[in-house]
């Protein structure tokens, strides 16, 4: 497999106090990874500074072409959709603008149109409520909401920073057992940051964890579920 | 009982033309979160070049369609110029630079074209409209092109993809940017846009109140009096607002002894306070409802 994503000593800061220590991590071709870690560990800090929403040295590469210095419009022409921590939803607009809002880098017409209907087939609530305001969808709705978005891009890789924020457990695996489909049927490589680390080493397939702005461990999903070591030093379950 | 009806016609007719003040107002207040003090100032050079390509022999209707075209993209050069380096500086240097661009245009309007007041035409007329003694050819053609105007806007910013992506970038400029919207130069479109609607308010007021560099400065306190009126979250709160603050400043001048022409304008001052004191958001102010 060729790497989708290459990070290379990724160092990132917040005026003068610095969030990210040399961070390096691939990311496989139709991988679907997560980055685990507790709270202020820099998750979201990566997945910000692979977007340039932060200021960053080092090397982000996606499928070979260096992104940095890139403005982050820019890097979603590359096939990189990022939902962002709180959703990032155009409460005032309707669901169906939303969605067209996700494709507004594309010039395709019959396919927008025809994508948006896709979305109504994987996310029937939005269907539901097409002509309803965003803000007035509830959380999981949203959360499905700015996934649906973020697919109406046609992403190569798709980042996630904690999709599962806020939502009641069953909206959760709901929505991680989506995820898990739209990476096998769409072929859309995802990044997904969490904190609830059981369910997320569930869904994927890499894991990274993350600790003070450093990769602290790497390896196949599966694996760090089962090291009890890692666990309990660095996941807290 | 036809001098309420006139007096109420006369309002609508002015008001069209502070609604179209508090547009733009309101488009450049969405765009970047301040409201532009020169954009009277703008409006008015915007008309003087009207008025000289005018002299140049220009028809008026070519006159009208090149200054809208000058206007928009002095509104996006004056953007990218001047704003753009300011976008992450203190609100104070941000008002500075809104004073700056004030008295620089009008100081020019004045040097290349003195202070003295001009005549400026109408393509209307000035008889009587269908017969009617309430209103004249030319504020029908006010109002005429300013519903074009709004209607023209509305299709825009629903129907059209960048007029969605301008909203987005109001909106959540950083949501935007991450679905791949170049926010700055959508900020740069909104100034393009609301120096051009200045513009026809200008334009169409100039026969009214003469031309000359000072001629937009009462203008653009009633174009803010609407403004803050319907709220200035709310384009159509704006409009709304305009028409208002016109037929109240025309009913005040008319049946409030005293009023009179001198009094009108710091009406429309205590309009803007009483509205601040009793509801800030204004008549239709933004509220979102929004689930937590």
């Amino acid at each position: 497999m060729t790497a989708l994503l290459n990070v290379k000593d990724l160092r990132a800061y917040y005026g003068q106090v610095q969030a990210l220590h040399g961070l390096s991590f691939s990311l496989n071709e139709g991988s679907l990874t997560t980055l685990l870690g507790a709270n202020g560990a820099g998750k979201t800090t990566t997945l910000r500074a692979i977007c340039n929403m932060v200021r960053s040295t080092g090397a982000i590469e996606f499928e070979g072409k260096p992104l940095n210095n890139k403005s982050t419009e820019s890097i979603v022409r590359f096939g990189i959709a990022h939902v962002p921590q709180g959703r990032g939803t155009f409460t005032n607009m309707t669901v169906e603008e939303n969605l067209q809002l996700g494709a507004i880098t594309r010039n395709d017409k019959a396919g927008i149109v025809a994508d948006i209907e896709r979305m109504y087939a994987y996310f029937p609530k939005l269907k539901e409520r097409h002509t309803q305001q965003a803000g007035t969808l509830s959380g999981g709705e949203q959360q499905m909401l700015a996934v649906a978005r973020a697919l109406m891009l046609r992403p190569r890789l798709m980042l996630l920073d904690e999709p599962s924020f806020g939502l009641a457990p069953l909206v959760v695996r709901d929505l991680f057992g989506i995820l898990g489909k739209i990476n096998r049927d769409e072929k859309v490589s995802i990044l997904v940051v969490e904190q609830n680390a059981q369910l997320a080493l569930e869904l994927a397939d890499q894991a990274y964890v993350i600790e003070t702005g450093r990769i602290v461990m790497s390896g196949v999903a599966k694996d760090i579920a089962n090291d009890e070591n890692v666990r309990k030093s660095y996941l807290g379950y | 009982m036809e001098l309420f009806t006139n007096q109420v016609l006369a309002g609508i007719a002015t008001g069209a033309i502070y609604a179209c003040m508090a547009l733009a107002v309101v488009m450049i207040y969405q765009a970047i979160d301040h409201l532009n003090f020169a954009q009277g100032e703008m409006a008015m050079f915007s008309t003087f070049i009207s008025w000289q390509l005018m002299q140049w022999g220009l028809p008026y209707w070519a006159a009208f369609i090149a200054t809208l075209i000058f206007s928009f993209i002095g509104g996006i050069a004056i953007e990218r110029v001047l704003f753009k380096p300011l976008t992450k500086a203190p609100i104070l240097t941000q008002v500075a630079g809104f004073i700056a661009l004030f008295s620089i245009i009008n100081s020019c309007a004045g040097l290349i074209w003195d202070f003295t007041i001009k005549q400026y035409p109408t393509p209307f007329g000035s008889s009587p409209f269908l017969g009617s003694q309430l209103i004249s050819t030319h504020q029908a053609g006010m109002i005429g092109i300013t519903l074009l105007l709004l209607v023209g806007l509305y299709f825009f910013f629903q129907y059209t993809r960048v007029g969605l992506a301008m909203r987005a970038a109001a909106a959540l400029p950083e949501s935007a940017r991450l679905v791949g919207i170049n926010t700055s130069w959508m900020i740069a479109l909104g100034w393009g846009m609301a120096a051009a609607i200045g513009s026809i308010a200008g334009m169409l007021i100039a026969p009214v109140v003469f031309l000359e560099p000072n001629m937009m400065g009462g203008v653009l306190i009633y174009g803010f009096a609407a403004a803050v009126l319907g709220g200035l979250t709310s384009p159509f709160g704006a409009v709304l607002g305009g028409f208002l603050v016109g037929i109240f400043e025309n009913l005040a001048g008319t049946y409030i002894p005293h009023v009179g022409n001198e009094m009108k304008l710091p009406i429309a001052l205590a309009l803007i306070i009483s509205v601040l004191v009793i509801k800030p958001a204004g008549l239709f102010g933004r509220n979102i409802v929004k689930r937590v």
